[in-house]
């Protein structure tokens, strides 16, 4: 190893050390990337596909959109803790765009491109290759036309390439999710003709872009194979950012937890993606590793009770359950202190954000009372839960059973395969659910619109059903003001504490662990690791 | 050289049941896999869009039809987990498994069979117990846990065995494929450094595999040499006066050999498809992981192509193995 990386600095030395004539910067550009300048990621899977925009691409694919594709613009960034820098969702600034502006009817937003702004074929971008990418988003569906379609952009009429460098998005509505939903990982932008050219005349070039980078972002990919690695390299030309300081990044796909532990423990990779939170507990205890720790946005765990069948329609047995909780072993006991507590609240939403404590806490004497108030007789159920979430769900249901039992209620538990997971939801016959959801958007009224609207998508998990609910969550997504919005949140936030479908149990944080040398670590709605602005050494 | 022919016949019938029943067993399965692939925020078109995208909406029997049209031209189908061809997945990973299993196995053989003679020769002795128990250890001890028990000592605590990031270290290259084996590769074009940097990651997982294999190998040496050593033909040879090492190594170990290298057979073609979690354990990019992958996300074409690759592996292994039984007995070369 030490060989090695001496023979890897050694030619970098010696281009540097004799920089007579040559420009320093040039120097660097030709010389191999140096260990310093190359970041070593284990993570347990990598992409299955390089365009995120595809039908079927896995969560890693938004890291590959990240780093090799460019925005107009992303979310302004600021500092979290010393070793995470993390975002304002509501607050935008320029990444392939320069400066924009919203029409003084509020109908449109207007964008002016980087002149200098170039893909990586060397070609320089245009309104054109805009319109092109955000035409493809709303048009190709599966994940990506939902996503944009969150913020109100639905059609292809609404992208405008008014000349070279000027484009412009009319807005279908008043929709405060539209310029935010511009900034998360889909709306990114393909150089057009590169992508045409090698369509084989597929309209949007599906099989061309999901193997090959097409476009303009910080970094190329060098290699990929799926499954073993994918291998990134510095696009020295890029416009959008500062200068990334790493020119290579190798991302090895490590599947076994333990293992990955061991690299990051023994120094040999720079950054370990995705450790059980019993792993990031005791990198945490050890304290010899940076760990950021960042409570995801807008995310929790629960459990869902189906408040359309029996017996979980009925509110006071739900509320019952909501106070047998064991939620302090659930946080200690499945997520090793891993989270943010979602319970023990004041009786109304100490703020209006979410998730916000609920009410509830464990308190079996209130539980028996609610329960016998339901008078609803002992009975037997099913607890389901993701086997793929197993190191957390696994020892969350066996707590819940256990905490159960004294109220008469017999949990069987169902650990059902990943592959089977969305299917048993989509069925709405579960009674009761153990899962985790959080949106890119954070803001309350775009959970409770996917988990609580009676239009009863499949995250409605309880299939929860109230038209005070319906109405609340429609006048906050589209409230003409702060103060009917405060008011709309407020209500359904409450509404939500009272009637329980959904038992909120922690936040929970998102984790990665770095070497001490690693700097800049920026988190994005989207998770996934941003190598613009990492340094190492 | 027609009896080889009519045996490669006799097992198209196999090869077909096989396809056939990999292919209802996928599609009958409980898993959806559109729904898996839909994304979490999917609506019931965008399931409704990729189900038609795959060909899972039409008939079972058109599905099949189609199935068998392209595997006919050399298609296996697209893998969702990794957005590959089967074909290519299976192509670029099959050697590392089979790197992988051939060393565990050599490894296992350099250990096994000397053992299982000594134990047979010296019946009751320490050395006869010191293979039971060793035996007993391999084959009771889930490979897993031997080796993150390996990754533990050898690369945790002693830092000896270089980091088990997969078959090469981050920031080497592969050899240029030639037949896919890094050793081999590595060694056809003279680069030394690789070929040891590729040795060195092998040598954990390929001492897993063969701490597993140790057992059945050493047990049917054992027990093959005790029945050979017992025989009419070793008494005579004895009496006539032949050393000992003669007699053992030259006629009743080429005799015990024909149940070994049966079992040989058999052992490798269990490795090849049980080291899923030598291989998750090491990172190691070879088809086990990737079939079990598949199957967690209920992606059918690779299972298929998995489970195709490795019926025609073992009808072709079966085929060597007779292959060498004949040339070790003659007796074999007349039936």
């Amino acid at each position: 190893m030490k060989r090695r990386s001496f023979l890897k600095a050694a030619p970098a030395i010696a281009l540097a050390a004799p920089a007579i004539g040559a420009a320093p910067r040039d120097a660097a550009a030709q010389a191999a990337p140096t260990r310093n300048e190359t970041l070593l990621l284990v993570q347990e899977y990598g992409p299955n596909s390089l365009d995120m925009q595809g039908i079927g691409s896995s969560q890693p694919v938004n890291g590959v959109a990240l780093n090799c594709y460019d925005r107009l613009v992303r979310f302004k960034r600021k500092p979290f803790d010393d070793v995470t820098t993390s975002f304002d969702i509501k607050a935008l600034e320029p990444e392939l765009a320069e400066s924009w502006q919203e029409a003084s009817d509020g109908t449109s937003v207007t964008f002016k491109i980087r002149a200098d702004a170039r893909f990586h074929s060397g070609r320089s971008v245009t309104a054109r290759d805009v319109k092109w990418s955000l035409d493809r988003a709303v048009s190709i569906g599966g994940f990506a036309t939902t996503q944009m379609a969150a913020g109100s952009l639905e059609k292809a009429e609404q992208f405008v390439a008014v000349d070279d460098k000027t484009f412009r998005v009319d807005f279908l509505r008043r929709d405060k999710l539209t310029m935010p939903n511009l900034a998360v990982t889909i709306p990114f932008v393909f150089d057009s003709e590169k992508a045409i050219a090698n369509s084989g005349g597929d309209v949007w070039a599906k099989d061309y872009l999901k193997n090959n980078i097409c476009g303009g972002g910080a970094f190329k990919v060098e290699a990929w194979r799926p499954g073993t690695e994918t291998i990134y390299s510095r696009f020295d030309d890029w416009k959008s950012g500062p200068l990334p300081k790493l020119r290579r990044i190798i991302a090895r796909d490590i599947p076994s937890p333990s293992t990955r532990r061991a690299l990051i423990e023994r120094g040999d990779a720079d950054i370990s993606y995705g450790l059980p939170p019993k792993d990031f507990k005791d990198l945490v205890d050890a304290g010899r590793l940076k760990v950021s720790a960042v409570p995801v946005p807008n995310a929790i765990w629960y459990v869902a009770l189906n408040a359309a069948l029996p017996p979980f329609n009925n509110v006071k047995l739900r509320q019952a359950v909501a106070w047998a909780m064991p939620y302090e072993h659930i946080l200690q006991g499945s997520l090793f202190g891993r989270g943010v507590p979602m319970w023990g609240g004041p009786s109304t939403p100490a703020e209006l954000k979410w998730p916000v404590p609920f009410p509830y806490s464990t308190n079996i004497e209130r539980a028996r009372a609610l329960m016998a108030e339901s008078g609803v007789a002992p009975f037997s159920t099913t607890l389901l839960y993701d086997a793929g979430s197993g190191t957390i769900g696994e020892p969350m249901a066996v707590l819940i059973k256990e905490a159960l039992a004294p109220l008469g209620i017999t949990i069987e538990l169902n650990k059902i395969p990943g592959a089977n997971f969305r299917g048993e939801l989509n069925k709405k016959t579960a009674p009761m659910v153990i899962n985790r959801f959080g949106g890119w958007l954070d803001w309350p009224d775009y959970f409770f619109f996917w988990n609580y609207h009676g239009n009863n998508s499949i995250f409605n998990i309880p299939s929860y059903q109230n038209p005070a609910m319906d109405r609340l969550i429609d006048a906050a997504r589209f409230a003409p003001d702060e103060a009917s919005y405060d008011t709309n949140v407020r209500g359904f936030l409450e509404l939500g504490m009272h009637d329980v479908p959904f038992v909120p149990i922690v936040q929970p944080y998102h984790d990665v662990a770095m070497q001490r040398t690693i700097g800049g670590y920026q988190f994005w709605p989207c998770r996934e690791p941003d190598f613009r602005y990492l340094t190492k050494g | 050289m027609r009896g080889l022919l009519l045996r490669l016949a006799g097992s198209l019938p196999a090869l077909v049941a096989v396809i056939i029943v990999t292919f209802v067993l996928t599609r009958v399965l409980p898993g959806d896999t559109a729904t898996y692939f839909a994304g979490p925020t999917a609506s019931a078109e965008s399931i409704a869009q990729i189900r038609a995208e795959l060909g899972l909406d039409r008939p079972l029997p058109e599905q099949f039809w189609s199935y068998v049209q392209a595997l006919v031209h050399g298609d296996l189908g697209m893998s969702l987990t990794t957005g590959q061809p089967v074909l290519t997945d299976i192509l670029a990973r099959l050697p590392a498994s089979a790197e992988l299993t051939l060393c565990g196995l050599l490894i296992g053989m350099a250990i096994a069979i000397p053992l299982g003679i000594i134990a047979a020769v010296r019946q009751g002795s320490l050395a006869d117990h010191a293979c039971r128990v060793i035996v007993t250890a391999g084959v009771s001890l889930p490979v897993f846990f031997t080796g993150l028990l390996l990754v533990y000592v050898f690369y945790f605590l002693l830092g000896w065995s270089p980091a088990p990031l997969g078959r090469l270290d981050a920031f080497a290259s592969p050899p240029p494929a030639v037949t896919g084996f890094y050793l081999i590769d590595a060694a056809l074009i003279g680069d030394w450094e690789t070929w040891r940097g590729a040795a060195a990651q092998l040598i954990l997982p390929a001492v897993t595999l063969g701490l597993f294999a140790l057992a059945p190998i050493a047990r049917i040496t054992r027990a093959s040499m005790l029945a050979v050593l017992g025989a009419e033909f070793i008494r005579t040879a004895r009496a006539s006066g032949l050393s000992s090492r003669t007699l053992i190594l030259t006629y009743a170990l080429r005799n015990a050999l024909l149940p070994v290298v049966t079992t040989l057979g058999m052992v490798f073609s269990f490795l090849l498809g049980a080291n899923v979690l030598v291989e998750k354990v090491f990172a190691w990019p070879g088809i086990g992981s990737y079939a079990v992958e598949a199957l967690i996300a209920s992606d059918g074409a690779p299972v298929q192509g998995f489970v195709l690759t490795m019926a025609i592996l073992y009808i072709l292994l079966n085929l060597a193995i007779d292959l060498v039984n004949r040339a070790l007995d003659p007796r074999a070369r007349h039936t």
